[in-house]
């Protein structure tokens, strides 16, 4: 990277509820790592004022309590851990797990996969060559409870989002847009284009594993047929919806 | 079963707490109740926790029976309220005799009332939280024939009342600069701390829309940024410039830009203020915020030394001797009434 792009991270205020520290005006590979090992490393320290933690695209942020703690004592400390290494060029977090979802792509469980194809100025079979051959990581979750945000796709998915939303897209739908593919937590609208369809459940509330995805784990998406997909829907309990993990060393 | 027994209900009703935090970095937001005082004043008039869960009702309430004698607190939008068909005051507690049926409803002031009982009521904990998050499917809206069990009561005092608040009628609102106010430029954001905005009924618990004259809000950049953090109280402004105020269902995360954000003590005005009435945002720095939020969170803190008996029945007046009972009469005209 050229230094006279270089991004300097920004300290900001987030209301009185926590503090922001952000790594890129753009959701980048490199403003993501940053965002998640910085957000990691500063949990490590236990700060006392911390209540909780969360990482975005491009942000880390620190639920801190600002009617009690001053702002400028918290953005210095901070400003502090900054200096300490360069972010975007940290590891990713250890721990981290690669998910293999089955998903249909095309056909009436998920109708715009030739439109996002059209979109990106590729046929529809490449379009699903580039959907199932991509490792994606999870660059945060959000939105809806453990929804992941998965990137990145190349440049040619760099497609807009939809002028009109589409009313409804179901619980378990992969979308697209921007070089990201999203898995829907619940049934929602959207103006990102419906490309695929799984039975994975990325909220579980009633299980040992409410929250199953996390920051920085991988996902890869395998095609199967309509006929497989609805025979996991209806024999697949768990909310798996036939996915496997596997924890990358 | 201490519980209460729901004969019939509104159709917004549901189980709510302070809701569940620790849960952001999996997309999850804080959700419980809109109207966060409220579930202090109730705390305070039962003398309990304020982490006790409660019952919120928006527009109607509804019929409930108790099953034993259960003490209840009503706060919140003042809603008509019926113990055995005689009036219950709003903003006080109350006796409810096990067998008596407590009919709730309809709104008279404010948007949502809430429904406090001695113990708290203890429906099942989900993450943390008894609170009904009802755009993440957590947990479900009350229905007739539910029966909401309550928690052992550690008190027995009931008839205290606490003075009314002025939350309900809309008003002035303070906001401190958030992470993106810089974006707007200053003649938008005078503009905005200088407009009437009116409460749309396009409202819910995710977020209410601020309707108002004249051209929107916009920042030139607004299209162009990356998705952020949201915080309860954030002012979104949406690509034709409307401010949003997200409340305690927002999404965790959102693209539109923040002008500001709305002190968490004055966010229940936010909430409670009915369809159409006024609202104007005032900006102060962080500093004075910081200030203001740590005062008011120290007064919700002492709510029950603000606690006074419904009536005041002489023979309870250990010091009536010291009263000035006559010398302290004003005239019914005097214009100064009016300013109370």
């Amino acid at each position: 990277m050229r230094l006279d792009t270089q991004y300097i991270p920004r300290v900001r205020s987030v209301g009185l509820d926590g503090v922001l520290v952000t790594f890129g005006d753009s959701a980048t590979d490199t403003a993501n790592r940053a965002a998640i090992a910085f957000r990691g490393a500063v949990d490590a320290q236990n700060w006392d004022m911390i209540t909780e933690s969360s990482s975005t695209l491009v942000s880390a942020f620190f639920r801190i309590d600002l009617s009690e703690h001053r702002f400028d004592d918290i953005a210095d400390r901070l400003e502090g851990v900054l200096t300490t290494q360069n972010w975007e060029a940290a590891p990713l977090p250890a721990g981290r797990a690669l998910w293999t979802i089955p998903a249909v792509f095309g056909g009436d469980r998920a109708p715009q996969l030739a439109e996002a194809a059209e979109a990106a100025g590729i046929g529809e079979a490449d379009a699903l060559r580039d959907l199932t051959t991509a490792r994606l990581r999870v660059l945060t979750l959000g939105f809806a409870p453990g929804q992941p945000y998965l990137g990145t796709l190349g440049e040619t998915w760099n497609i807009p989002r939809q002028k009109e939303l589409t009313p409804n897209v179901p619980a378990g739908a992969l979308v697209a847009a921007v070089r990201q593919v999203c898995v829907f937590a619940k049934d929602t609208p959207t103006g990102w284009r419906h490309v695929g369809q799984s039975a994975f459940s990325c909220f579980r509330p009633r299980g040992d594993t409410p929250f199953p995805l996390a920051p920085g784990d991988e996902v890869q998406f395998t095609e199967i047929t309509a006929k497989e997909l609805a025979r996991i829907e209806a024999q697949v309990t768990d909310g798996t919806g036939g996915a496997t993990r596997e924890v990358l060393g | 079963m201490r519980a209460i027994r729901v004969q019939k209900v509104g159709p917004g009703v549901a189980v709510q707490d302070l809701g569940r935090t620790g849960f952001l970095e999996k997309g999850l937001t804080r959700g419980g109740a809109a109207d966060r005082l409220a579930v202090h004043e109730g705390a305070a008039l039962l003398k309990q926790a304020p982490a006790c869960a409660v019952l919120e009702m928006v527009g109607t309430g509804g019929t409930f029976e108790a099953t034993e004698d259960v003490r209840i607190a009503l706060t919140g939008a003042e809603m008509t309220a019926q113990i055995d068909g005689a009036t219950a005051t709003w903003n006080a507690s109350h006796l409810v005799p096990n067998g008596s049926v407590l009919t709730i409803g309809p709104t008279r002031a404010g948007t949502y009332g809430y429904l406090h009982v001695g113990g708290g009521l203890t429906t099942d904990t989900i993450l943390g939280s008894r609170a009904t998050h009802q755009s993440c499917g957590l947990g479900a809206l009350v229905s007739a024939g539910d029966v909401l069990p309550i928690g052992q009561d550690r008190g027995d005092q009931s008839g205290l009342t606490l003075p009314r608040d002025t939350r309900f009628n809309g008003g002035t609102v303070r906001i401190v600069p958030s992470m993106q106010t810089d974006d707007f430029a200053p003649d938008t954001r005078t503009r905005f701390e200088q407009t009437t905005f009116r409460r749309d009924p396009r409202a819910n618990r995710q977020g209410i829309r601020m309707n108002s004259d004249g051209e929107g809000f916009s920042a030139p950049e607004a299209l162009g940024i990356v998705s952020e953090v949201i915080v309860p109280g954030d002012i979104q402004i949406t690509g034709d410039g409307t401010p949003f105020v997200l409340m305690a269902e927002s999404q965790t995360t959102g693209g539109y830009p923040r002008i500001g954000t709305v002190l968490p003590c004055d966010l229940p005005r936010v909430a409670q203020a009915p369809v159409g009435s006024a609202l104007q945002f005032q900006f102060v720095s962080l500093a004075e915020g910081a200030a203001i939020e740590a005062r008011a969170r120290a007064a919700w803190a002492a709510l029950t030394k603000s606690t006074a008996p419904l009536v005041r029945d002489p023979a309870d007046i250990q010091d009536l001797l010291s009263y000035q009972l006559v010398g302290g009469a004003v005239s019914a005209t005097d214009a100064r009434l009016d300013e109370g």
